[in-house]
């Protein structure tokens, strides 16, 4: 039997700001445990907590980047339940009345657009980190590190959109994106900056109501959120295949094994008992508000996308994968040195650059070869200094030894032979020597003359202009 | 709304009590006429009435992010007041994931 996959995601994103939500505390890690907390975040009696006008911002910023409503009035509300991660045994988040609500994120699938709608976001304080084991030594106890509490988080829930794991990649990888052009966010899952949360059921083709779903956790990069859901697709589809249920539970995404586990906890019905946060006042963004967030809206990656290909002349697919991430994108403009070379810096970086920097297992934050020594060397073929071809050895080399282009043109003579009377001594000479591919050349096979070529480009270690090589042979041959 | 000892029960399970049984007995009837209220409340028109989320007029009271990090004497004060303590982390009974 074949089922249709519904899946819905929920995305909890770390914002970017310098003090914790409610407090002053420093978001920063690396201090030591226990040493980013104060009476406010550890919930002592009696502390007021206030609110961090930088989060609202970004929560704007993002509402609106994905074409949501910031709702002109939002409030907060107690979350409760017992954890030690969780000093106060209630979480400030919102509940009713969120910052945003109703978006959407436009992903590519098949090269067709699909629209993947975003229910709502909102505000929430992060939860402490426990730690069960020092090392490989597990430990008798708990213990707790309160540091990550109280750092802003947003919350974003998509609706149950999506219908296969390459969407739900899709969706995340765009989302991603825009966090971070939008600067709210780094986004680094690895260090559980941006975490995903994925429902996933199945369905027989056809039928209206969704099928029990399975809630996956515990993956810690996009390709292991596509991963898990994959295999959990499998995992649900031979179950109903079989006449069994799907049991709605908690699975835990186990990377080494490539499975989901059932995390195997009592299941109780969470109560949470939401109610108004008392401690903080409600937001209210009006019309001037969002218009001055809106105004503050960078270029986001469609229509830098667009720019890329309307004012750079660039192919739509150049375009997409250079804006695919901001990074990659700042880059490519950084090593533009002007606009006619437009579609050879997009080779260059997508091709070579990308291609070295996969293979070498780096990335484009940590390129050996930044992009003003990018731009040096694709000035250098531009002028006709060098060939395309000695290029890609001297770029080797850059990548190599983080040298600049010119040093290494200079230092290696790689300087391209441009001049004539040089150039036409040295075809005299491959004429005189190669007979046989001047009579085929003569007899109309034009193809002759790259042999002709060749023993040029060898006299010269491939420094000779190939264009130049091209017209001289041609009218000494006429 | 009659409260019975199952209600009591599950409201002082969410909330980590432990109730005697004289005391369930207790709390059931005095929820119950807390409810009583709450009904007769019910009983006014509130369609024109704004819910209330808060009790104060006000909006928008926010701080500029500007971090402050606690003095070693103010987490030493803090940590002091731990339940339980391992150096400088809260020390918990053992908690399965």
């Amino acid at each position: 039997m074949d089922f249709e996959t519904v899946i819905g995601l929920e995305v909890h994103a770390q914002l970017k700001t310098d003090s914790k939500i409610f407090c002053s505390c420093p978001t920063e890690f690396g201090k030591g445990e226990n040493t980013n907390i104060c009476p406010v975040c550890t919930g002592q009696p009696g502390v007021l907590p206030v609110l961090n006008e930088k989060a609202v911002e970004f929560i704007a910023k993002t509402g609106l980047a994905l074409n949501c409503r910031v709702n002109t009035r939002s409030i907060f509300a107690r979350k409760q339940y017992f954890y030690p991660d969780l000093p106060k045994n209630y979480q400030i988040s919102q509940y009713e009345l969120p910052v945003c609500e109703s978006g959407f994120v436009d992903i590519k699938i098949d090269k067709e657009t699909k629209r993947i709608r975003v229910h709502r976001i909102h505000l929430e304080e992060d939860a402490g980190k426990l730690l069960h084991a020092i090392g490989a030594r597990e430990l008798d106890h708990s213990l707790v590190d309160y540091n990550r509490t109280g750092v802003p988080l947003m919350e974003i829930v998509s609706e149950a959109d999506m219908r296969s794991p390459e969407e739900a990649y899709q969706y995340l990888s765009a989302l991603k994106n825009i966090l971070e052009y939008l600067g709210v966010s780094d986004c680094d899952m690895e260090e559980g900056k941006f975490r995903c949360d994925a429902n996933i059921s199945l369905r027989p083709y056809g039928q209206k109501e969704f099928g029990t779903k399975a809630e996956l956790k515990n993956m810690n990069t996009l390709k292991g959120v596509r991963e898990a859901l994959e295999h959990e697709v499998e995992r649900q589809a031979e179950i109903l295949s079989a006449g069994g249920k799907i049991i709605q539970e908690t699975r835990l995404w186990d990377a080494g094994l490539g499975e989901t586990r059932s995390m195997r906890v009592k299941e109780e019905a969470h109560d949470y008992r939401y109610f108004p946060e008392p401690d903080l006042v409600p937001i209210e963004l009006d019309e001037k508000y969002v218009s001055a967030v809106k105004a503050g809206l960078p270029e986001l990656p469609e229509a830098r996308s667009n720019r890329f290909a309307a004012e750079l002349g660039l192919s739509e697919y150049d375009a997409s994968v250079l804006t695919s991430e901001k990074p990659l994108a700042d880059y490519f403009e950084a090593a533009l040195p002007e606009k006619d070379a437009a579609k050879l810096t997009a080779n260059w970086v997508i091709s070579e650059l990308l291609g070295r920097l996969n293979a070498s297992g780096t990335n484009i934050n940590t390129s050996p070869v930044g992009p003003e020594n990018l731009r040096g060397l694709l000035k250098l073929i531009q002028n006709g200094t060098i060939s395309g071809k000695i290029a890609k050895t001297v770029f080797d080399d850059m990548f190599n030894t983080g040298k600049n282009a010119g040093t290494i043109v200079e230092e290696k003579g790689l300087t391209q032979i441009s001049d004539e009377a040089a150039l036409a001594k040295l075809c005299g000479e491959a004429i005189a020597e190669t007979p046989k591919a001047v009579e085929e050349y003569r007899s109309g096979k034009e193809r002759a003359l790259g042999s002709l070529v060749g023993v040029v480009m060898k006299k010269t270690q491939g420094k000779a202009n190939p264009g130049l090589v091209n017209k001289i042979l041609k009218e000494k041959l006429s | 709304m009659k409260i019975t000892n199952k209600e009591v029960d599950y409201a002082a399970r969410l909330a980590r009590l432990e109730l005697s049984a004289e005391e369930k007995e207790k709390y059931s009837a005095q929820l119950e006429s807390i409810l009583k209220y709450i009904d007769k409340l019910n009983e006014l028109d509130t369609s024109g009435v704004k819910p209330t989320s808060h009790v104060m007029d006000i909006v928008n009271v926010w701080r500029k992010d500007i971090s402050a990090r606690s003095s070693e004497e103010l987490v030493e004060n803090i940590l002091a007041n731990a339940p339980e303590r391992s150096g400088n982390f809260y020390k918990v009974k053992k908690i399965i994931e």
